[in-house]
Parts: C-alpha cells; structure tokens; sequence
C-alpha cells in the first residue's frame, strides 16, 4: 500500500502535480476540456475559445504584474504587436492594399508575434527598471495611447479604423482550423486548437514562475534591495518580466482575433488593458491557474449578461428602448467585481478555492 | 603574516554634508569574527552598506580577496561571495522559506529563461542540487518545521534565523551580521550566539557584526571596532577596548554619567 504524501526524493516533491488530488483534478479538467465540444453548441465553444486566448494574455500579464510586481497598463498594445505580426504574415501576398507575406503555417506567424511583441516589451523595459508603481502604470497607459494612433493611420498595416483587415489565417500541417471541416466544424476545431495552445502556454509559464527566474522575479516584487544584496540583478529582471508579458501578450492577440476572423484597429484601446488587469485581479495574482478562472471569467460575463433582458424587465438588448442596456450592466459589473474583489478577497478566484480547499481539508473540523 | 579577506582603507562617505563615515579603516582576518559596535547613527549600517555596494563613498578603497569593491553593483558584490543580513528583516515575506533560501543561492543556479521553461536537463538537475544545499541549511539552523510557511507568517525570531539562511545559503566567503539578535528575548539571543559561533568555528567563515548588545560582542568577538560619528576610536580585542577611557567616554556613556 503507498502512502500518497509520503515522498521518497526531492524530485517527487518539486513534481508540478505532487498531490493526488492534483493529478485528479488535472485528469478530470482535461476530461472535460476534450468532452466539451462534443456537448456544447458552437457558439458557446467560440467564446471558450476566445476564454483559452484570453487565458493566454492574462498569463503574460500576471508574470509582469503579478509575479514581477510592476503595473501594465500596456497590454492591449502588445496584444495588438502580436495580432498585426500574425496578420501581416499570413495575410495575402497579392493584395495591393495590405502587407501581407502569405505564410500560412501557425507555428511560424505565431512565434513571429510572439518575438516581435517581446522585443517591442524589451524595448519599453528600460523604462519599467526605472519607474515604479504609479509612475509606471503612466508610461505604460502612454504606449496604448501612441498604438492607437498608429493603428489607426497605418493603413496599409491595418487596414484603417473601420475597415481593419482578415485575422492571421490558422493552418496547421496542411488543416485549415478556420473553416468548416468533414469531421470537425469550424468552433470545435478552434476550441481544440486554443485548449491545446493554452495547455502549453501555461505549462511553459508555471515552470517559469517556480525557477529561477520566478522567484527573482517575486524577490524584486517584494523587497529589490535584498533582492539585489543576495545577488539578483533587479534591472535584467525588471527587463525579463516585461519581455516575457510581451511575448505571451503576443502570441494572445494573434490568436484572439482568429474566432473573429478580422482585426479592427480601434479595439487595442484601454478598455482592453482594463479588462486584462481585471481578468488578474479577478482570478488570483500571482498565480497561473488564477489567470485562467479569470480569463474564462471575464470573457463570459457578457455571454450571461445578454441572457439577462429575459429575466429582468428593466434590462434592455438595445439603447433607446427604456431602463440600461446589457452594455451598461457589463462595465457596471467589471467595476463592481474588481472593488468587490480588491476589498473581499484580494487573492481573487483562485483565493476562494483556496480557502474551500483548507475547509475540506480539515472536515469536519474547523481548525 | 596571512592576507586579511577584507580590507577597508580611509573610507569616506557623506549625504549632502552630513558626514555618515569619514576616514574608515579596518582590516578583517580570515577566520576572525569582527564587531563593529558605536552610538546610534554612528555609521554602522554604512559601513554595510559601502560594503555591499548600495552606497558609493566619494574617497577610499574596500578591498574584498584583493577585489575592489566599489564601483561594483550590489548584485556583482554578492556574486563575489559576500552574504548579508538587515537590521529590520528584509527577507520576501510573501516567499516560503524554502522559496526564500533557493532565492539565497540564485547565482549558484547556471541556467537561463529559456531553460527554466522547459524545466528539464539541467534546469531540473541545477533545482534539485540546489534544494539539496538548502536542506543542509534548514537542517543546521533547525528550520524543518517552517520549511512550507510565507516567512511574514513566522515569529520574529524564527525570521531572523531564515535571514542568517538566506545569507548562508550564498555559500558566502564573507558573511555581514547586522544586529542578529536586535530585539530578540534571551533564549533567542543564545541560539543565535550558537549558531553565529558554529559558522565561525565549523564553517570557518569570517564574519563581521554590528550588534548593539555588549554582552554578546564581548563573549564572540576577536577583535572590535568602535565608531562614533562616522569615526572609528579604537579596534582591538575586547578587554582592550572595554579598558579604552575614549570608548567609555563615547560610547559607555561616561561623560554623561559624570555631567548627571
């Protein structure tokens, strides 16, 4: 009979799922995640997916916010880097009125966007070594400011406010993800692609955070004086928190606007950012199971608020029709959810479970 | 004669006009345990803080193994083998102590960001040799049962112990006490003095040590270092300086006695 805590090397002790309950919840997660899109309808699916990309970002954001302790407001612009990296790649080669490159094959436009959204964070890095806190939330709301102006005038980049252009194409080993298939549709096939994406990602980022390099990183966020006195360079890794959020950011927003099929340039503003500091304030700082509670969160609040004009009568689909509409109730609620959060519990979804899991713990007895 | 590990010579730092060290010279032997003791605001944590590179003294030289010192960065510093410890704890209270200990050996870690991605081969090999280090520590200093904790949630005294840890860990060549029993009741305090003497004595490390507490400087020093206002009075072994009519004065608190 093994006993199931008991750990004969420091190897099993470090593994990443050193429990069996985690190995349970991981097996039924992953159950699930492959039952889903044989069960749920394909609209439903699309919005997961988008939850999986979504996901994605908000790790990136937690690693430099969360982990290395340095407030982003910038996000969306590197989400947008890697969205018009991805796009211009693989977009069509014989336009005459976009840049495009015409290489199709996933692996390479998103790797792409992932480097070039990380060298534009290495070379905003700088600045984060030199600024804190406030001063550089400031900064870093200034870069969503100049993309947006940017987007909006490079037309031959973008496509120009209002008309944008076709997403990155998403083609893998000669299957073409966006497209209806024989066996698949098109939402099952992207839901898969993005769970398998997100999967990676967030392994990558979870051994990140419990190297080296995380714990430098969580060393600066707390003290950087002592951080720099037992030997960690503070500024190199000021410099590698935000490249890494960059290159996640990056490959996230090549990714997002796949389900759509189409990048506007006027949606990399900073209601994105917001939403993304909401997704880590929401599911948990500091953690990369957190970032994804908040990410899936956070993309279906606006699927649950649209269902609510059936249920409350002073909820309206649309303006002009009397009483606040959806939209108003969704901003409403991010506010909310974010002071409620801050306030109640700070360390966000991710807290709670926690907290459930200390009580079932310790059943029936309270200590 | 033997080479001294650390040799200070006419240091001189000031803020604005207020002179914190002025004409600062020690040496430090190999194997020698080293107080430094004076007033409050008389430079102690300066001279610290000149040795690990946060402050930068306008005229001297520090000298660590025939190395100089300033110019260099706090982190290249402690690469060179120099370990440290704070007056008030700086250690990452949202850190376990295992977290907290692994960050002490983090340039003993050889690998870079795109290894610690993958977490195999070497990346893997490099964290679990190192936890291996780090359990000798918590074994020495008798830390097993907090191993898992957020250090802000452990006692005081504990706290300052995960602090010498950290320092340890660095597999330093000097190591820095400043104040490791400020505050602590007396059993605390004689579990310290233990382990500080089992660093000296098994280890070997030399070791220097501001500390407020008289009784204990003059039960493990070798050798002492008075300062008062930035200057240093008098260095010498503990009965000489405890003799020293100047450090009575200045630091004993004579003059006052006699004044009152």
């Amino acid at each position: 009979m093994s006993r199931p805590l008991l750990y004969l090397s420091y190897r099993q002790d470090m593994a990443l799922l050193n429990t069996g309950a985690k190995r349970g919840w991981t097996a039924v997660l992953a159950v699930g995640g492959l039952v889903l899109p044989f069960v749920v309808q394909d609209d439903l699916l699309i919005v997961l997916a988008t939850a999986w990309v979504a996901a994605i970002g908000a790790i990136g954001l937690n690693i430099v916010t969360g982990y290395g302790g340095q407030v982003s407001l910038g996000h969306a612009f590197f989400l947008a880097i890697g969205a018009y990296t991805a796009a211009a790649i693989s977009g069509d080669p014989d336009s005459t009125r976009l840049i495009g490159f015409g290489i199709t094959s996933l692996p390479v436009w998103l790797l792409a966007a992932g480097l070039v959204a990380g060298l534009a964070g290495l070379i905003v890095a700088p600045l984060a070594a030199r600024l804190r806190g406030l001063y550089l939330a400031v900064v870093t709301l200034g870069l969503v400011f100049i993309g947006e102006h940017v987007f909006k005038h490079w037309r031959e980049l973008t496509g120009g406010v209002g008309v944008g252009r076709p997403a990155a194409v998403p083609e893998l080993f000669g299957v073409q993800f966006a497209v209806d298939g024989a066996m698949f549709t098109k939402a099952q096939k992207l839901y898969l692609l993005m769970l398998v994406l997100l999967v990676i990602f967030g392994v990558l980022a979870r051994n990140l955070v419990r190297s080296r390099v995380g714990r430098a990183l969580a060393a600066v966020r707390d003290r950087d004086l002592a951080a720099a006195v037992i030997g960690v360079d503070v500024t190199r890794y000021k410099m590698i928190a935000f490249a890494v959020s960059s290159f996640y950011a990056g490959v996230a927003g090549a990714l997002l606007y796949v389900m759509i099929g189409f990048v506007e340039p006027g949606s990399f503003n900073l209601a994105m950012s917001v939403q993304y500091i909401a997704m880590i304030l929401i599911g948990g700082v500091a953690t990369i199971s957190g970032s994804v509670l908040g990410a899936v969160f956070i993309t279906l609040l606006p699927r649950v608020t649209r269902e609510l004009p059936a249920v409350l009568p002073f909820v309206s689909s649309s303006p002009g029709s009397g009483g606040i509409t959806v939209f108003q109730v969704e901003t409403i609620l991010y506010g909310l959810l974010i002071i409620g959060f801050l306030i109640f519990e700070p360390r966000g979804l991710f807290g709670i479970w926690t907290r459930l899991r200390t009580y079932w713990k310790a059943w029936p007895f309270s200590h | 004669m033997t080479e001294p590990v650390l040799s200070f010579d006419d240091v001189r730092l000031s803020f604005a006009g207020v002179t914190a060290l002025d004409g600062v010279s020690f040496t430090v032997n190999p194997g020698e345990l080293f107080a430094v003791i004076g007033p409050n605001g008389a430079g102690k944590t300066s001279i610290f803080n000149v040795l690990s590179g946060v402050y930068r003294p306008e005229r001297g030289s520090v000298r660590f193994e025939g190395t100089e010192l300033i110019g260099r960065r706090p982190h290249a510093i402690a690469r060179l083998g120099i370990g440290r410890t704070f007056q008030n704890i700086e250690l990452f209270a949202n850190l376990t102590v295992l977290d907290n200990l692994m960050l002490g050996r983090h340039h003993h870690h050889p690998y870079g960001v795109l290894a610690a991605f993958g977490w195999l081969g070497k990346a893997r090999r490099s964290e679990l040799a190192n936890r291996l280090a780090v359990e000798e520590i918590i074994d020495f200093l008798e830390l097993a049962q907090w191993r898992r904790f957020p250090v802000g949630l452990l006692p005081y005294g504990v706290q300052k112990r995960v602090e010498l840890g950290r320092a340890l860990a660095g597999e330093p060549k000097l190591l820095l006490l400043d104040e490791p029993v400020a505050g602590m009741n007396l059993e605390e305090t004689e579990d310290m003095a233990r382990f500080v003497l089992d660093i000296r004595d098994e280890l070997g490390l030399p070791i220097v040590m501001v500390e407020h507490d008289m009784g204990l400087v003059m039960d493990l020093a070798d050798r002492i270092m008075v300062v008062d206002f930035g200057r240093p009075i008098r260095t010498g072994t503990p009965p000489e300086v405890a003799a020293d009519p100047e450090v009575i004065r200045a630091y004993l608190g004579a003059e006052h006695r006699e004044a009152g």
